[in-house]
């Protein structure tokens, strides 16, 4: 079980804040393409993800356990 | 009490000037970013800030690591408010302290521009016509941005 964090326009867009995946595991573009397809119009292009709060490469693994959020650009300050 | 916080109530700016000074510092700075009404001629009705907030007290807290590393001797101590934030709420405060000036002056601008890097916060201006999560879309030219 994976679970996946969104914020902001993710967060209104999918209608939650947060849900489990269960999948054993994953690469950090595969669940980028899953939540593509699964929330039409989610723009992958400009969101990082984070694994277990930090910033994570598109090649790397995500494994069951694993806390993840998608971060879209961000604006604080 | 923490270093590096998000918070959802109002910003003591005394207290993280409080927290960096000691003895050896001959120096705070002290930064306050305000929620800003105009932007761009379009005017802001409020802000609303969010962040993941694990995540983001790490990160600050790493931004004064490389802070620390960068300028030796500095202290440092950051909060970030989320929620609902009217005009000219302080959304933002770094505070700096150095044995000299010259290195809490830049060391504070370096924080806020890290902040605006690799901080996971997230603003939402509202316009008396709209809303629109800044950073998103892109809508105006540049950073657009309805803070400091």
């Amino acid at each position: 079980m994976i679970t996946v964090h969104y914020f902001a326009r993710l967060r209104e867009l999918t209608g939650k804040g947060e849900e489990s995946l269960d999948r054993a595991s994953l690469t950090v573009e595969e669940l980028l393409n899953w939540a593509e397809e699964t929330y039409p119009g989610f723009g992958k292009e400009t969101i990082h993800v984070a694994v277990n709060e930090e910033y994570a490469l598109n090649e790397d693994v995500i494994q069951s356990g694993d806390v993840c959020a998608f971060i879209p650009p961000v604006s604080g300050g | 009490m923490k270093r590096f916080e998000i918070i959802d109530t109002p910003i003591d700016v005394q207290k993280y000037s409080d927290l960096v000074l000691h003895p050896a510092a001959g120096a705070v700075t002290v930064f306050t970013g305000h929620v800003r009404e105009w932007t761009h001629g379009v005017r802001t009705l409020y802000l609303a800030y969010e962040a993941y907030i694990p995540m983001a007290e790490k990160k600050l807290a790493e931004i004064g690591a490389e802070m620390e590393a960068k300028w030796p001797g500095v202290q440092v101590a950051m909060a970030h408010r989320i929620g609902e934030l009217e005009i000219s709420d302080i959304a933002v405060v770094i505070a700096v302290s150095s044995p000299h000036r010259t290195e809490a002056y830049e060391a504070n601008e370096y924080a806020i521009e890290r902040i605006k890097e690799v901080v996971p916060i997230w603003k939402k201006e509202i316009w008396e016509d709209g809303e629109e999560w800044i950073g998103a879309q892109k809508k105006y030219p540049e950073k657009g941005s309805g803070s400091q």
